[in-house]
């Protein structure tokens, strides 16, 4: 037995890194953490990574691919956009791994890497501080599933008034053929950086020195091409299990009516005229993952919460003749997945009203980053040259800005419902031609961009109460941007659901529908709230909101009973958890698309994302090609050697090991 | 590394483990069959030093680095003695078997040799040994990365080769001299090899100064080689006579009728 046992194989010069690693390696040993000391010692895993992944739609993929055993690369870190001569064309050990900052993250950079990916193994972004303006959406969002067609006005379609985001670079509708990670900056970045100081960095400008350091990434994707092929290679397999390749994105929209219908009730309502207020849940970056949305949806529906408290209140006392229907619509950014989905129910009966009970809808788009007090009022002045509509809409004309009377509606889930019938609405917004938004989709929207600072001293209960005028307003922008789990939001959450408060903020990408009657974090959260500010507390017990049914001034096909947590007292620790009565419903938001099978559609949202089966970054040191070749010859060479040995061993053994006889008469 | 250094370190360490196989075992199914079962020795003497390891291991106080270094010296020479052992109680059964063997055979002369069973015992004992010694790291040289980050050596893996083809070479050398000092009840020469064997354990204590330990091990193998060679019938006459393609004049003299 060598004396290799566990401690020798690490090995340290010195006796106490020797036992400091043997120590080291048994604790990993002896817990049930897998235990490879070997591979410990080759690779450093990476553990906060957000990849790009591969979303497709009818005619596209887009995002990112790595190849199936993932792509190595020895690390570049770019100093500027001239840096990029090294790993493109003159540096001698391709391909690299491009390590960016997030000043360096542009759409030029990006298309030279692209268009020399042999030389480019893969990128890493480190964001670090928020560029002057940086959206990487396109220039005129939802161009194709808006109302602006070719056929509506030639004059109005794909932008050509407006262009709403001129910063839109695009960035995230390309195509890479290598992955691209995020890193979030911490210790790791840390670790990667001084890996390449020490062994990648070019001395006196001879090459570089043997072992480098490299890095491994792996995001393979398994859909390819567009939705129609994923989802046709879904199907064809014929087990009772199909595995599918790609998933729908789609989530639930969250919709309230001050005076509730019967839900199971589809379709006309007789002299029941309703007014949609709408807004927009969801966003995206160009990392899916890491969404925030600060003035791209959570101004809109947090101002939207906040008018649903008020009007609740109002109503009570004075009821009025027009329903309102609040709707929070989800997959907004992905072709209009919520709001087509409503307007498709509605068509087809599927939903309590129709769109004859729509007398006019108001939507709130981006309201928070406004020079003054401005507001601006957007409307469609294709429908307003009809009179009716003209008039309704001069009416809300009061003590707003008027964007100009020939522009087009900006981006905004009125314009699916402009699309099925020509019904009189406005958009509320804080830009009164292009968006005042520098950020537009990208991970800087965030509370930062908002102004949204508190004082460093502060706990996160003191934030939380650190008000201004309008108390709920910063409160719930506090839970939305800087930390969703906070004592308001506990309170309001259902005990089973509590999980999903974090020290973050919520992920605002709608992410993919699933089977199961389960949303995402952001729509309970946003129904929740919605039922708190907007329902009653009632006196019944756990058992009974379970089933209202049983009791006679209750009834379930009107209103939905939840049960939530509830304040904790000053001085106790028992929550006090009661039923909430409130009119809130989640309602299935999937693109019709795929209820009709039709995925090429250029009606409705096609959008899928791609399986993977697993995603992880590791670093390591590479070996230089000679030493590897040398290991090969000389194992070859040992090899050859050892054969011929043995053979000439093996033939001459009767001569080799005969006993020694001296022969009495000697052989001559 | 990558399949270049896979297949290089295999060859390096198994080379002429697996030559020595193919020309010398391979044919002869009986010498096969010993061939495993004195791997299996092996393996039985690695089960039990790993348990008492373990045992000791989880009693010992973790935090006391001096404790676990003396506790892997302890675990190497426990390692080492329960080797031997096995192979001496290898050795006993083996001579049970031969007078078993000898009176089921139709022949009168035994099919296999003592000289040869120790060959094939020592040769499966270094078969065993090296494949516990080597697969591990194999199965990690095959990754794109070399070993270096945290600041090690970068000859791990080719270290580890050379050194698993010496312990293999060694095994089977010891194993000639052990069966033949059995034979001839010379027991200091049983000490010799116990203790050769615990010294080339002890050298890897000097891992990673590489050098430090293989070149003390190379020599180790090449003098237990010749006493190998000597016990089991050599001579520098043979050799010589090998060498000079005398051999032929040699075997007829020898064979002459008498």
């Amino acid at each position: 037995m060598t004396g290799r046992g566990p401690g020798t194989i690490i090995g340290f010069p010195h006796k106490r890194k020797l036992v400091t690693s043997i120590k080291l390696f048994l604790f990993f040993c002896l817990s049930d953490v897998s235990c490879n000391s070997v591979a410990q010692k080759i690779y450093v895993e990476l553990n906060n990574t957000v990849p790009c992944v591969r979303l497709l739609n009818a005619t596209h993929q887009i995002g990112c691919q790595s190849s199936i055993s993932g792509d190595t690369g020895v690390i570049h870190v770019l100093e500027s956009e001239a840096d990029l001569e090294w790993p493109l064309s003159k540096g001698p050990n391709p391909p690299y791994m491009v390590l960016l900052e997030s000043s360096l993250f542009t759409k030029s950079i990006m298309m030279k890497m692209k268009n020399a990916s042999s030389r480019v193994a893969g990128v890493v972004v480190v964001p670090k501080t928020s560029p002057p303006e940086f959206s990487p959406h396109t220039t005129c969002p939802n161009e194709n599933t808006g109302v602006y067609t070719e056929t509506y006005d030639h004059n109005l379609a794909h932008c050509n008034t407006t262009v709403w985001n001129p910063r839109g670079n695009g960035l995230s509708y390309e195509e890479f053929d290598f992955p691209v990670f995020s890193l979030k900056e911490d210790n790791e970045t840390e670790v990667i950086k001084q890996c390449y100081f020490d062994h990648n960095r070019v001395v006196n400008g001879s090459g570089l020195q043997y072992p480098l350091c490299a890095m491994q990434l792996f995001s393979h994707m398994h859909a390819v091409t567009d939705t129609a092929t994923c989802m046709r290679r879904s199907s064809m397999d014929f087990s009772t299990s199909p595995v599918m390749v790609c998933d729908p994105l789609g989530g639930y929209n969250v919709c309230a009516f001050i005076r509730p219908y019967n839900s199971t009730a589809f379709g006309h309502k007789e002299n029941e005229s309703v007014v949609i207020a709408a807004a927009r849940l969801d966003s995206k970056a160009f990392f899916l993952e890491d969404s925030t949305g600060a003035e791209g949806s959570v101004s809109g529906f947090v101002t939207l919460l906040a008018a649903a408290q008020a009007l609740c209140e109002a109503t009570q006392e004075a009821p009025r003749t027009r329903n309102i229907l609040f709707a929070f619509f989800h997959g907004e950014v992905f072709d209009y997945i919520g709001s087509s989905r409503m307007v498709y129910d509605m068509k087809n009966n599927m939903f309590v009203i129709d769109l004859d009970n729509v007398h006019s809808i108001l939507e709130i788009g981006q309201v928070a980053v406004r020079s003054g007090t401005n507001l601006f009022l957007h409307s469609d002045p294709v429908s307003r040259r009809n009179n009716t509509v003209h008039d309704e809409v001069r009416g809300s004309e009061m003590l707003l800005f008027v964007a100009h009377f020939s522009q087009p509606l900006p981006p905004s889930s009125f314009q699916r419902f402009l699309r099925a019938r020509a019904i009189p609405g406005i958009v509320l917004a804080d830009h009164q031609t292009d968006f005042n938004n520098r950020y537009y989709e990208s991970f800087y929207d965030n509370a930062a961009h908002l102004n949204l600072t508190y004082p460093s001293n502060l706990s996160p209960e003191e934030q939380l109460e650190f008000v201004t005028d309008t108390a709920k307003v910063t409160q719930m922008l506090y839970g939305f941007l800087v930390r969703s789990n906070n004592s308001w939001f506990q309170a309001v959450m259902a005990p089973e659901l509590k999980d999903i408060l974090q020290p973050n903020p919520p992920q605002y990408y709608v992410g993919v529908a699933k089977s199961s009657h389960q949303a995402n974090a952001l729509t309970y959260l946003v129904q929740y709230l919605l039922a708190n500010l907007t329902g009653t507390a009632t006196n019944l017990t756990q058992s009974q909101c379970k089933k209202p049914d049983e009791l006679p001034n209750e009834s379930t096909y009107l209103y939905s009973y939840l049960w939530v947590q509830g304040m904790v007292p000053p001085n106790s620790t028992q929550r006090e958890s009661f039923c909430v009565r409130t009119a809130v419903r989640l309602v299935k938001a999937v693109s019709p698309a795929f209820d009709l099978g039709d995925y090429v559609s250029k009606e409705y949202s096609t959008w899928t994302k791609s399986q993977w089966k697993f995603i992880k970054a590791r670093i390591f040191l590479v070996a230089s090609r000679d030493l590897e070749m040398l290991t090969l010859g000389v194992g070859v060479a040992v090899l050859f050697t050892s054969l011929l040995v043995t053979y000439f061993v093996s033939t001459k053994a009767d001569v080799l090991f005969s006993s020694v006889r001296e022969p009495n008469n000697a052989a001559y | 590394m990558t399949a270049s250094v896979f297949f290089g370190c295999t060859f390096i360490a198994f080379g002429p483990a697996i030559a020595l196989f193919l020309f010398t075992i391979a044919r002869d199914p009986l010498r096969v069959i010993f061939l495993i079962a004195g791997a299996f020795f092996w393996l039985c003497s690695l089960l039990l030093s790993s348990l008492v390891w373990f045992i000791t291991v989880q009693i010992s106080n973790k935090e006391s680095s001096s404790q676990q270094k003396g506790l892997l010296i302890f675990g190497v020479v426990l390692s080492v003695l329960l080797q031997e052992t096995c192979r001496f109680g290898y050795y006993k059964l083996l001579k049970k078997a031969n007078e078993g063997l000898l009176m089921l055979s139709a022949e009168e002369t035994m099919p296999i040799s003592i000289r040869q069973l120790a060959y094939v015992s020592g040769l499966g004992f270094g078969f065993m040994s090296g494949a516990f010694s080597m697969v591990n790291i194999l199965a990690d040289s095959v990754g794109p990365g070399t070993i270096g980050i945290h600041g090690d050596s970068q000859h791990y893996f080719l270290s580890s080769a050379f050194m698993t083809m010496a312990i293999i070479l060694l095994h089977m050398f010891w194993g000639v001299v052990f069966f033949d000092s059995c034979e001839k009840q010379h027991w200091w020469s049983l000490a010799v090899v116990v203790i050769s064997h615990l010294l080339v354990s002890c050298l890897t204590f000097q891992n990673p100064q590489y050098v430090g330990s293989l070149v003390p091990t190379y020599i180790i193998v090449f003098l237990v080689g010749l006493w190998a060679f000597f016990c089991s019938g050599g001579s520098l006459r043979n050799l010589k006579l090998c060498l000079t393609c005398k051999d032929k004049d040699f075997l007829l003299a020898n064979h002459r009728p008498r």
